[in-house]
């Protein structure tokens, strides 16, 4: 490891310019002649839009354009997409209702835009956003999935009768009919996983600029994977040929899975822009992204666990609804099946499992990914599941873990995953260390005497990451493949430029990145500079989310390193006359090893370009790309345990300690993976204390702004412990696992188990709102 | 529309005379309730005049048995002044609990009170310590001030100066902080004064904004302690209901935050 290699903790590149206000994000970019965008929407959770009137707002200072969902349906602009196809246990696809960019005919949820104004600054849109009257007939509503489930209720969807969207199944249901039949014990529990808004700190925004000489469209916009998003745009919105659409993602404040969709927004403001001829600018705000960026979670999961008389489970049956809102979103039909049923086995032995998911219709905001998608969910309901079983079976949670985990890999669950490496005893001995799990009684009883109820909880959690290999999710459905691909250019002055396709929204690509190369080369990361979010200078590739971008997009990096290695080896071999198998790359110089004849890389890569020397027959330039598709997903893992006191007055919980022991395979960089899962646990723990996205029965949102809905802040989330143990990934080169969704995953088990511990009531519904446990704590 | 016309008073009667002039005028202290109500378009003043910069309206003095908050002095201020602290060190504590540092370092004791919201903390500050609100008119009593949800005595184009605290025996204030917005999801100030009145006010908890508990100062009355409240029962019925907490939850915390408060208060 170098002093900027890897495992090395350097400082990230990118703070400078994030910390003194010099990002530049699609906001900050103004275009000449730019006219902007505000969207009218709908107050209604379901309606029909019999009429837009438009005339008083086209009189209204500085407005260019109004336009309608009618318009557009009138141009051909294509309805979104949901890009995985699922199929029902009956052998049907599932269910899509049609989803226009803007309603022309039926509005389905609070906030769904029917019109856009296009005027000379955003104020004035907005204005006369006020002033465009529509028309609406109100339906019938309806938020709960299920009450949307229940005859005789308001339909959403000609296309989904029932609002079922499908009914789907995993496993072998007579094999876990056959486990429980024999069981000793049978554990049952009921939870709901809470909706949640992503909240990301820079809202949405898309700048849309036609040139109509060239026929061609750039869009500036807030995305996770701007090549996907160029993809979808040109086959199937009818915007623009591939190579007449220039997706641009500049600086990304943040996604967390809300920003790999293509949205409404952008589509319109594309059309928008060829329509009035100027480019056009939108720019969400707070309230905007609260109603419109994709929703995540919002399951309730019927789950039993059978057990033998050793305690050891013998079989798993869950039967989930996920709330999908209004419209299938993107990615929304893979999370609660491909994402989230394949991870129940979670760190254990579990023979026999049979999970069926039913995808409901809601007039509420489209759900889709949100960070960890579908494995939080799953974690979070083994983990309750495992800690109900300990209480239930009266034996230590920790040691009824560790009878069933999984030792022997690779592992074959009986839900599609194959896990290949990994060490559970290793991180919950690392977690159990950290916290001193012995010594919890007696801190327990001490409190106890103080008036508080302590409590400890354990969540030893698995993800499948590192998404994904192409063959194994075309053969489940994905429309995309999901491998990565990497071009290196080495500058004929021996600067490197590192173009990926991967797109960095806070991950710190451009630092880890380059600590690849510095460590691969013996160079300062200052030489190295990572080049991503562009599709003009970017060859295709498939962007970041599902924690992939180590994993899959540093390894497509490696593999055009180790070309572009081989050849400049040749180079330098034929300058210094020697075997290019003597050829060592130390400190930026390639060395005939045991000698002192060296070629430093600036003086390879200057003969590489003026190629006045080079070995017969080779090409002149030093450049080379590659595409990597993983063989398998990788699978973090690890164990978090939390101790926290509940106030028995006021129901508040009060964190003691959380301490987090992650199996990540390598580190890059310590500091940046130590970000993401303070983050992610952060999550976690908004999710399991204070974060809820609620609806009122008729489909009105409670929770449209941060006066309501509670995102964590600093002081409600404890100092974290955190520690690695680590099994290198065999299923790729750099032995990666992935980081990103790790925290948001496991935390929230951790915290209700530890709740549910300390006030000795197993049944609790996230968020443990000191209202709620308080609550829970005097019922009955 | 929402255009609106921006004027920065150098005295209060500079402030009333701008008020006169226009149309629909607002005073402007904080901006920390306006100017979000403002960007919602919920609001639409013709003229917004700032008090913030007047100088006499700021600051913090303790004369005899009196501490007086001068109107447009941010809540920073009030939590950090070592006269507050010394004076009344629960109201200092008040101050330091409200929002987060970018409220606590604009937002103002006159805008709080004149907005009323039936979950700001200091309205249960004036009326258990039995304030008086100054305005460039008149004092008007806390207990007369405060007229439910939103609302207070004060007229039109009426300015609030300053308000003044007679210093007590004992005070002492405890907060559930609503987890979103860090409002008091229930707070409750109790007090006793030099001539040994109990007072308790609650915040956050009724329907119709700050309100004295009777229950509770009879209770502490007989004997100031946390375990004088044990035996009172607050009724959930006329108490805010939401997603943060039922009538019942916070029927519960009027009692135990004030327990929590005589406790602070020794
Ligand atoms: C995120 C957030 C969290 C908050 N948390 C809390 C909290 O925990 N507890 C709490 O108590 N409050 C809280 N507040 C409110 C905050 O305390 C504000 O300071 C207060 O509501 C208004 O004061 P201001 O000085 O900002 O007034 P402004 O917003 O400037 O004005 C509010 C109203 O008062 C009028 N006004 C202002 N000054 C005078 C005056 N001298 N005479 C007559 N009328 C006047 C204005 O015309 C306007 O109608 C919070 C606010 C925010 C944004």
């Amino acid at each position: 490891m170098g002093v900027e290699g890897i495992g090395a903790r350097v400082v990230r590149k990118e703070d400078k310019r994030f910390i003194t206000g010099k990002g530049r994000y699609v906001d900050d970019i103004k275009l000449t002649g730019m006219s902007h965008a505000y969207f009218v929407r709908s107050p209604h959770a379901h309606a029909k839009v019999k009429g837009i009137d438009s005339s008083a707002a086209l009189k209204m200072p500085g407005v260019v354009a109004v336009l309608t969902g009618k318009q557009l349906v009138d141009d051909k602009v294509g309805n979104l997409i949901c890009g995985w196809a699922i199929t029902s246990k009956d052998g049907s696809p599932m269910k899509m209702g049609a989803w226009p960019a803007m309603a022309p005919e039926t509005v389905r949820f609070v906030g769904q835009a029917v019109a856009v104004v296009i005027a000379e600054s955003k104020n004035l849109a907005r204005d006369a956003a006020e002033a465009v009257v529509v028309d609406y007939e109100e339906l019938p509503a309806v938020a709960d999935m299920h009450a949307a489930i229940k005859a005789g209720a308001p339909q959403l969807h000609p296309e989904a009768p029932g609002n079922q969207v499908y009914d789907w199944v995993i496993g072998d249901e007579g094999a876990t009919d056959a486990a429980f039949a024999k069981a000793a014990n049978v554990v049952k529990l009921d939870v709901t996983n809470n909706r949640l808004a992503p909240n990301a700190m820079e809202p949405r925004a898309a700048i849309a600029d036609y040139d109509a000489a060239e026929e061609h469209f750039t869009l500036y916009t807030t995305s996770q994977n701007p090549h996907v998003a160029r993809l979808v745009l040109s086959a199937f919105y009818n915007i623009a040929p591939e190579h007449k659409l220039r997706v641009i993602a500049p600086d990304v404040g943040g996604g967390f899975g809300s920003k790999i969709f293509i949205y409404p927004e952008e589509m319109v403001a594309l059309w928008a822009s060829k329509k009035v001829g100027r480019p056009v600018k939108w720019t969400g705000d707070r309230t905007e992204a609260f109603l419109t960026d994709a929703h995540g979670r919002d399951h309730v999961t019927h789950a039993e666990m059978a057990f033998d008389a050793n305690n050891k489970i013998t079989g798993l049956k869950v039967k989930t609804y996920a709330n999908f809102g209004a419209y299938m979103s993107l990615f929304s039909s893979s999370v609660p099946t491909y994402l989230y049923a394949t991870l129940l086995s979670g760190q254990y032995n579990i023979p026999a499992i049979h999970a069926e998911v039913i995808g409901v219709y809601t007039n509420t905001t489209p759900v889709d990914a949100y960070r960890g998608a579908g494995r939080p969910e799953a974690s979070y309901l083994i983990e309750r599941l495992m800690e109900t079983a300990a209480r239930q079976l009266k034996v230590d949670p920790a040691q009824l873990r560790r009878t069933n985990f999984i030792t022997q890999f690779p592992h074959q669950t009986p839900v599609i995953m194959a896990y290949d490496t990994g060490d559970f005893n290793a991180s919950l001995d690392a977690a159990m260390k950290a916290i001193d799990y012995a010594g919890f009684p007696a801190r327990k009883a001490k409190a106890k005497a103080d008036g508080k109820l302590r409590g400890l909880g354990v969540s030893c959690y698995i993800e499948a990451c590192g998404i994904a290999p192409s063959k194994a999710v075309g053969s489940l459905g994905a429309g995309v493949g999901l491998w990565e691909s990497a071009e290196v250019r080495v500058n004929p002055v021996g600067t490197i430029e590192i173009l990926t396709g991967s797109h960095s929204h806070g991950q710190g690509h451009e630092t880890t990145f380059c600590q690849l190369v510095a460590d691969r080369l013996g160079i300062p990361i200052s030489q190295v500079s990572i080049v991503h979010g562009d599709t003009d200078k970017v060859q295709f590739g498939m962007g970041t989310y599902g924690s992939r971008s180590a994993a899959v997009g540093l390894t497509a990096i490696l593999k055009a390193m180790e070309k572009m290695e081989s050849k400049a080896k040749k180079i330098a071999a034929h300058a210094l006359e020697a075997s290019e198998a003597d050829i060592v790359i130390e400190n930026g110089e390639f060395k005939v090893t045991g000698t002192d004849k060296a070629i430093a890389l600036p003086m390879v890569a200057l003969a590489a370009y003026t190629a006045h020397n080079l070995p017969d027959g080779m090409e002149p330039g030093l450049k080379e790309s590659a595409f990597y598709d993983p063989t398998n997903f990788t699978f973090p893992a690890g164990a978090y345990i939390c101790e926290l006191e509940v106030d028995p007055g006021t129901g508040k919980t009060s964190f003691v300690n959380f301490v987090a022991a992650d199996d990540f395979g390598r580190l890059i960089n310590p500091m940046i993976v130590e970000g993401q899962v303070h983050g992610g646990l952060v999550q976690g723990i908004g999710q399991a204390l204070l974060e809820h996205a609620i609806y009122d029965a008729n489909g009105q949102p409670v929770t449209a702004s941060f006066m309501d809905y509670a995102m964590p802040r600093a002081d409600d989330v404890p100092s974290f412990n955190l520690s690695h143990t680590t099994t290198l990934c065999p299923g790729n080169p750099l032995g990666i696992k992935g980081c990103g969704e790790a925290g948001a995953i496991g935390a929230s088990a951790a915290v209700i188990n530890a709740i549910t511990d300390a006030i000795g009531k197993n049944n609790l519904e996230m968020p443990a709102t000191p209202d709620r446990v308080w609550r829970t704590i005097h019922a009955a | 529309m929402y255009q609106t016309t921006y004027h920065r008073a150098s005295s209060v009667d500079e402030a009333v005379s701008l008020f006169g002039k226009s149309s629909e005028a607002k005073f402007l202290a904080g901006g920390q309730t306006l100017l979000p109500v403002m960007k919602q378009r919920l609001a639409a003043p013709s003229d917004v005049i700032d008090l913030a910069r007047i100088k006499d309206l700021i600051g913090v003095e303790a004369s005899g048995d009196t501490l007086t908050i001068k109107a447009a002095t941010p809540h920073y201020d009030v939590a950090t002044s070592d006269t507050a602290k010394k004076a009344i060190p629960a109201l200092a504590y008040l101050a330091s609990l409200i929002g987060d540092p970018a409220v606590r370092y604009r937002g103002t004791i006159g805008g709080s009170i004149a907005n009323n919201d039936p979950a700001a903390d200091y309205p249960a500050a004036l009326l258990a310590l039995g304030a008086t609100v100054k305005t460039n008119k008149r004092s008007i009593p806390a207990d007369d001030f405060f007229k439910g949800l939103f609302t207070t005595a004060l007229e039109d184009g009426e300015i609030i100066t300053a308000v003044s605290f007679p210093v007590p025996a004992k005070a002492g204030y405890e907060k559930m902080r609503h987890p979103a917005s860090r409002f008091a999801l229930t707070g409750v100030f109790v007090a006793q004064t030099k001539s040994g009145e109990v007072r308790v006010a609650a915040t956050g908890a009724s329907q119709n904004g700050v309100m004295r508990v009777p229950a509770i100062e009879a209770a502490l009355k007989a004997n100031w302690s946390p375990s004088a409240i044990d035996s009172v029962s607050i009724p959930a019925s006329g108490l805010l209901a939401d997603i943060h907490g039922t009538a019942e939850y916070r029927a519960n915390l009027v009692k135990v935050m004030a327990q929590r408060a005589v406790a602070a208060a020794g």
